[in-house]
């Protein structure tokens, strides 16, 4: 097996429009019973950009980002993408519109091989049909083999060679949110959405998803939602920042002017230190 | 080409080597030895009554085969494939009699008739999480066992149906031996399809809903038409082998095809290894050669006299030895005889390094 | 006319064994999240347990009922004891198909011990607890029934309101996590949830078989009639479980008296089906949005 080194081809063969990200989402709201997650938050995100959403515990981030990608349905609201109404699409029509998503609370396949894992994520890649793939038709091995080889890329990308035959269950916390990333990956999104990828990470694996993500999103313009509590990680990778608290967006703008927001200052550190 | 003789630290050259189902030739030659015995001498060694087990067992590995790929694959459970092999039988000696279908074209379509049943009782179902679709396919099983017995212009209720003998290209099959050919070459054809579906897009989006069905949506799987595949699948080879059941038999009627054995079925999944194409085999194997145990043991108890007031039968001997093979295996061994045989062979391959 | 009160009064009695036995199940689902299909053995168990106590032991039936009800109690327990509590943690479908195997376990006992003949209870109701009233007769068979059910009802309900245990049970079923970090002893809840099924379960096939006699065969496949009863009353609600029995029960009864006898034992599967289709969280059932 050659050894992989360098950029992803998957990435380079993606053409401007196929990376076309545009979101648009306005006055969505969610609430459940009493507690509103989501009070008209409106934002929006363009091709080739790096969107940090951060907030105090509660603040609607996981919410935000479950409306995304149809796990929640907004009670009020609209979500364009590219042009579409994506709204009430479901869950697995949105992964098909190009919107990727990583979870908080790792959402592997526990008992399946970290490659398993990440080819299932090119399920809606497989071009072929129930038919050929009875018969095991020579067009459906040469595509598996195909989706092999993306896959394989991605691994090499993410450093993972060494664990792709390992069962998922069996892997550290952090490798298992690098497998997750690498999973969303292979769905080849246009819009990845990533909700707290370093959560639980030590300071060398946090050091490398930067680097991923930087690299991501500078090399070849991997539009992304950045869910994230580490404030420092957030400042150096991010442009502009959207703050959300008790479900309502409470600034938004580059780095400096959110950290310099009394607002979210007060929102970050309590009332009681802004006394 | 090298040939590729021991696992033991075999390192694929390809990626498409890693798609094939044997992962050395070894494996390969085993597999043709194996078919060439099994088409070339087993039938000629063996007696009428052999014969006639092994007839059964490959029927009901064809069953077994399809309730696994919900089950084992999947992860939903169905209570109702003794009724729906009921429907394929049905359907077959319908076919067969009304329309005077051909054996060749009545097995496919008693199997698409099945799964088109079964949709209509996984459709209410499938798009609910959890184990609705257990519960539909229990009425699944009582609702179906309520027609075949009384929708008497069709299934001709209680005196049932007879079946045409089975011609093939005009060749006709009478004896256990041609009967031989035709199930084992099904469930040859059967299996292969079960590892094919298991090795592409959609066995892995089967196995993803059973892992964890949040997730297998977030990779763009709608699990509501996938699970009513994998339902469909099941009950298309449910159906097969009933139809292919009702030919061997050649009368039925609706009297074998309650929940006993869809219990029965589930417990050869369970035995042979859930998510094991070679289990659902294994499986059948067992439980077939369990019951002709129990038959025989039952004859020997009937013939002694002092026995015989105690009015000894079968069926609630059966009941016991399934429940408690259900309840060990799962409690013990809950990946079944596939799993038992795995370790087996493992331990064999790496001799005298084992340890 | 009289015939319609007479189906109704059967039904609503029979409705209330029904919706009693759901009970039972529900409190296993939303305890552990189980379905259990070894619910008809139960009940099976429980009148054959009695009939043993009543005719073979010759007990008084005041005894006997005592003791059938507490080997139901210790049968649930031991039941979770030794099958269920190995598998936990283990994936639910492992667990719903134990039940199954345990089901075919218990059915084969029973089928081995009793065979699979009719027994009838000797008479043992006093005559004068029927009911007259305007040419309609109900048999006291009905009231007891009827009555045992309102007292279980009621004494289910003070103990998940006032018992320590139940509210224990209550906090399990709404949220295992967080009742677990509270320090409720969540495997006792499992243990006690059983029993009480058990128990249940045993009572509602004590008096089916006073109805309509004992036999194996008939009682564990009212345990599978549990089904259209819970999926009518949500399959998470022990007041929906009762109302769904009473439908259930009315149904049965009507189509068995007006459509006809073989319709009778169908009627309640069609009727899942249709409600799967139309309203398939039931009547009562509640959507919850499922965390990610
Ligand atoms: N499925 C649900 N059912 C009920 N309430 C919910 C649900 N999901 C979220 N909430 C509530 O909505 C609010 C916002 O939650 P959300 O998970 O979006 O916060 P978050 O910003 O992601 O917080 P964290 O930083 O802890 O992840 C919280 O009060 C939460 O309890
Ligand atoms: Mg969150």
């Amino acid at each position: 097996m050659k050894a992989f080194r360098g950029r992803p081809g998957i990435f380079d063969s993606v053409t401007v429009t196929e990376r076309r990200a545009e979101l648009d989402v306005s006055d969505l709201s969610l609430s459940f019973g009493g507690v509103m997650a989501l009070g008209n938050v409106s934002l929006s995100v363009t091709t080739g950009e790096l969107l940090a959403v951060i907030g105090p515990n509660g603040a609607g981030k996981t919410s935000l980002l479950n409306c995304l990608t149809g796990y929640y349905r907004p009670q009020k609201g609209t979500i364009i993408f590219n042009g579409k109404d994506i709204t009430h699409l479901h869950t697995h029509e949105l992964v098909k519109e190009g919107i990727g998503r990583t979870f908080q609370n790792i959402e592997l396949f526990p008992g399946m091989t970290v490659l398993s894992n990440m080819l299932l994520a090119r399920h809606i890649h497989c071009k072929y049909r129930l038919g050929a793939a009875l018969a095991f038709l020579p067009s459906v091995r040469r595509e598996e083999v195909a989706h092999r080889l993306v896959v394989e890329e991605i691994i090499d990308f993410l450093e993972m060679q060494a664990i792709r035959k390992k069962p998922v269950g069996s892997l550290p916390y952090g490798l298992r949110k690098r497998v997750e990333l690498g999973r969303a990956l292979a769905l080849k999104p246009k819009l990845l959405v990533l909700d707290e990828p370093f959560a639980g990470m030590t300071l060398e694996e946090k050091e490398d998803m930067v680097r991923f993500l930087a690299e991501m999103n500078e090399e070849w313009k991997q539009t992304m939602i950045l869910v994230e509590h580490d404030m420092s990680i957030v400042m150096s990778i991010s442009k502009r920042i959207v703050a959300l608290n008790f479900g309502e967006k409470l600034a938004e703008g580059s780095p400096e002017l959110i950290q310099n927001n009394p607002e979210v200052i007060k929102a970050y550190l309590g009332e009681e230190a802004v006394i | 080409m090298k040939l590729q003789l021991h696992p033991c630290g075999n390192f694929k050259e390809r990626y498409e080597d890693e798609l094939t189902i044997f992962e050395t030739d070894y494996g390969r030659l085993w597999l043709a030895i194996g078919l060439s015995m099994l088409f070339g001498a087993v039938p000629f060694a063996s007696g009428p009554y052999l014969l006639y087990v092994l007839n059964i067992i490959a029927i009901t590995s064809i069953a077994a085969i399809g309730l696994n790929i919900l089950i084992g694959f999947t992860g939903q459970i169905s209570l109702g494939h003794g009724a729906f092999f009921g429907v394929g039988a049905y359907a077959a000696a319908i076919l067969a009699t009304q329309v005077h279908f051909p054996f060749l074209l009545a097995l496919p379509a008693a199997g698409l008739i099945t799964a088109m049943v079964g949709m209509v009782f996984g459709i209410p179902s499938g798009r609910l999480k959890g184990l609705y679709l257990t519960i539909a396919t229990l009425a699944g099983q009582f609702i179906i066992e309520y027609v075949l017995i009384h929708w008497d212009s069709l299934t001709q209720g209680t005196r049932g149906i007879v079946l045409p003998p089975v011609s093939i290209f005009g060749m006709e099959i009478i004896d256990e031996r041609g009967f031989f050919y035709v199930t084992f070459a099904s469930l040859v054809l059967m299996t292969l399809i079960a590892v094919n579906i298991v090795r592409t897009r959609y066995g892995r989006a089967f196995i993803a809903i059973r892992d964890n069905d949040r997730a297998a949506e977030g990779m763009g799987i709608p699990i509501f038409q996938y699970k009513l595949l994998s339902f469909g699948i099941s009950s298309f080879y449910a159906g097969f082998a009933g139809a292919l059941w009702a030919y061997y038999m050649t009368s039925i009627t609706a009297e074998p095809f309650t929940l006993g054995l869809s219990v029965e079925y589930i417990a050869m999944v369970i035995i042979g290894g859930m998510g094991s194409v070679a289990g659902s085999i294994y499986g059948a194997v067992f439980i077939t050669g369990l019951n002709e145990t129990l038959r025989w043991l039952t004859d020997i108890f009937m013939n002694i006299d002092a026995l015989q007031g105690a009015g000894l039968t079968i069926a609630p001997l059966r009941e016991l030895v399934f429940g408690f093979a259900i309840v060990f295996f799962i409690i013990f061994e809950p990946r079944g005889l596939a799993e038992v045989w795995r370790i087996i062979r493992s331990s064999f391959r790496l001799w005298p390094f084992s340890y | 006319m009289e015939f319609f009160v007479q189906l109704l009064v059967n039904g609503i009695s029979i409705g209330f064994l029904y919706g009693m036995a759901a009970m039972g199940f529900v409190m296993i689902f939303k305890s552990s999240s189980v379905l259990n299909f070894a619910h008809g053995e139960l009940l099976a168990f429980g009148a054959f347990i009695f009939l043993t106590m009543v005719t073979w032991a010759g007990l008084p039936v005041y005894a006997a009922f005592l003791i059938s009800l507490t080997g139901c109690f210790i049968m649930g327990f031991v039941i979770e004891r030794l099958f269920l509590r190995p598998l936990i943690g283990e994936p639910l479908i492992y667990v719903i198909m134990l039940t199954v195997g345990l089901a075919a376990i218990f059915k084969g006992l029973m089928l081995l011990i009793w065979g699979g003949n009719l027994y009838i209870y000797p008479d043992f109701l006093p005559p004068n607890l029927s009911i007259e009233w305007g040419g309609i007769n109900i048999p006291p068979v009905y009231v007891l029934s009827t009555m045992i059910g309102l007292l279980f009802l009621v004494l289910l309900g003070l103990f998940f309101k006032y018992s320590s245990q139940g509210i224990y049970m209550r906090s399990v079923a709404d949220n295992q996590t967080a009742a677990l970090s509270l320090g409720v002893h969540v495997r006792r809840v499992f243990a006690l949830s059983w029993a009480i099924a058990a128990l249940v379960a045993g009572m509602s096939g004590i008096v089916l078989g006073i109805i309509n006699g004992i036999n194996v065969h008939d009682l564990s496949s009212v345990g599978l009639k549990v089904f259209p009863v819970v999926i009518l009353g949500g399959l998470d609600s022990i007041g929906g479980a009762i109302i769904g029995g009473l439908i259930i029960g009315l149904l049965e009864t009507f189509t068995g008296g007006y459509l006809s006898p073989s319709l009778r034992d169908v009627v309640p599967y069609i009727v899942l089906v249709f409600i799967l289709l139309i309203r398939p969280y039931g009547l009562f059932g509640l959507v919850e949005i499922e965390r990610v």
